[in-house]
């Protein structure tokens, strides 16, 4: 991101690898969460996606963000397995889709890019807001990325995505689980916070730390 | 966490590579992407079935790949369903040219990947049955819907039935929600299972309780409670399992009593003896049976019981022959 502006393919290449690292360096706490709540492997399996996505990365860096995106996409989706591949997989295709043969991003390409993931997710795993999972990080990320392109720069658009993300994912401690394996506790799922919902808050907060760092 | 394995990364490979060739016989197993088939697929103009879901539930899903039963099976990750590639690789080798049924058990993870595995697809035929046969999750609005479990077992031996007797795809997938209309299950644990890469048990139970309701992952059930009797614990899961359905006076049945993977075949039998006594009290009658470990979690101790309403078809499917790593008569 020469000025401080766009991102080209190579930024949201490095963007990634922060996020796999992240992912890598939480993993168990995020199996931890979900041991509480459901099987205790989101950790574990998401770590391994991006992992995936990393050694794809070493091999070759696709020419725009759009491409880099659907890499990622289609990584998670044959390596995550369980919710969270396709649901995260979903969400990087739909970016994808939406800044599709865009050299770079802008602080609006990448809140536009934000949202398609967010109806990425929506249309695969019908959850809406309240229902105790990643959505409940992801709507108000969207909404605080949305309000803050029209001045903020890439990093402030990130960074104001994931505070609100954190506390969307606050947010779902005293929720009931009404998706996933968690809802299968009932009430038991009160007061636990949604491991979905956390790592998107850790994935938004490398995107912005990333690109802050440029 | 004590188990017989090398490395936990490698456990489910390490187990494929050990039943291809313990049954290369009856099975073929491609490592990437994982899947088993049957050793003499595609079967021409013969309906395929595939089915597939987490590791650590065997002999489900890969003992019942064979003859009169399914023709390929995808395994995940313990407790992790297999992705979209893998279903789509399996499916495309096992389409002897009549279609694919698949046949999901009723998680978010395993109906997702399924559903993206259709939409990836392109020239292949599909139609899909989802399994959702455990009365421990009440209410479905609230929830992912009730979970697919013990109902799995009879549905694939059946449809596979179906399938072998020459039935099209439609016929196949009809009889499959036949089933799937009159299933009913639920589960109950007396200890956690410890899932390998993660080393920890998925629940904790003092030495004098168990927990009813569970799944078939190691997730924690609807209700913690004191142990109690053989003949108590059956009669809680089959108060829910009888009365959902419901199961009436003068019903036939297919008795299902399955074990979680850690608890021995006396015990087995021992509850299916309490099943009958319940069943018959309540005029119900069983014609067919089936108690074993056949739908585990991993080395958990606990059973559940399955009790699927049997017509004539039903019954003929059921009875027709069958040659799996798991199950075999007829043949």
């Amino acid at each position: 991101m020469g000025d401080g502006q766009a991102c080209t393919a190579a930024d949201v290449a490095s963007a990634i690898r922060a996020v796999a690292e992240v992912v890598t360096e939480h993993k168990v706490e995020l199996s931890h969460l979900d041991r509480e709540i459901g099987d205790g492997d989101h950790g574990e399996n998401l770590a391994k996606g991006f992992t995936a996505v990393v050694a794809k990365l070493d091999d070759a860096v696709p020419d725009t963000p759009s491409a880099v995106l659907k890499l990622v996409a289609s990584t998670l989706i044959s390596k995550v397995g369980g919710a969270s591949g396709p649901l995260f997989g979903t969400a990087f295709l739909r970016a994808a889709s939406a800044v599709a043969d865009r050299p770079e991003l802008d602080p609006q390409a990448v809140a536009t890019a934000l949202s398609a993931a967010l109806g990425g997710v929506t249309d695969r795993g019908k959850a809406e807001v309240g229902e105790a999972t990643m959505v409940d990080a992801l709507y108000p990320a969207v909404a605080a990325a949305t309000a803050a392109a029209g001045s903020g720069t890439v990093a402030e658009v990130l960074q104001a995505a994931a505070t609100a993300a954190a506390g969307g994912a606050a947010s779902t401690i005293p929720l009931q689980a009404r998706k996933g394996r968690a809802s299968y506790l009932g009430e038991r799922s009160i007061g636990h916070v949604d491991p979905g919902a956390t790592s998107v808050t850790y994935l938004l907060q490398s995107l912005a730390d990333s690109a802050a760092s440029r | 966490m004590k188990k017989i394995i090398n490395d936990p990364t490698t456990v489910v490979d390490e187990a494929l590579a050990g039943m291809a060739s313990a049954h290369a016989d009856l099975l073929r197993v491609s490592l990437d992407p994982m899947y088993i088939t049957r050793a003499d697929a595609p079967i021409a103009g013969k309906v395929a079935l595939v089915s597939g879901g987490g590791s650590g539930h065997e002999p489900l899903h890969g003992g019942f790949v064979g003859a009169g039963m399914l023709d390929a099976a995808c395994p995940g990750a313990v407790f992790t369903s297999p992705t979209p590639d893998q279903v789509l690789a399996a499916a495309q080798e096992v389409d002897g040219g009549a279609g694919v049924l698949l046949i999901v058990k009723n998680y978010t993870g395993d109906v997702l990947n399924f559903e993206t595995a259709v939409e990836l697809a392109d020239g292949i035929e599909m139609a899909t049955v989802v399994v959702d046969d455990d009365v421990a999750v009440k209410d479905s609005t609230w929830t992912a819907g009730r979970r697919g479990v013990g109902g799995t077992v009879p549905l694939e031996k059946i449809a596979g039935a179906a399938a072998a007797r020459g039935d099209d795809l439609a016929s196949v997938l009809s009889i499959a929600q036949r089933v799937v209309a009159n299933v009913r299950s639920m589960g109950m644990a007396l200890t956690p299972c410890t899932v390998p890469h993660s080393g920890e048990p998925s629940f904790t139970l003092a030495d004098d309780e168990m927990e009813m309701g569970v799944g078939i992952h190691g997730e924690p059930g609807r209700e913690r409670m004191k142990l109690a009797p053989a003949d108590d614990i059956v009669a809680t899961l089959l108060d829910s399992v009888v009365g959902d359905l419901p199961f009436s006076s003068g019903d036939k049945t297919l008795l299902f009593v399955n074990g979680m993977g850690g608890t021995p075949l006396i015990e087995l039998y021992l509850a299916y003896n309490s099943a009958r006594k319940y069943l018959a009290d309540k005029g119900i009658e069983v014609t067919r049976s089936l108690v074993g470990n056949y739908i585990t979690s991993l080395e958990m101790q606990g059973c559940s019981i399955t009790l699927l309403k049997l017509d004539d078809e039903l019954t003929e499917l059921w009875d027709a022959p069958v040659h799996t790593a798991a199950l075999r008569w007829g043949v």
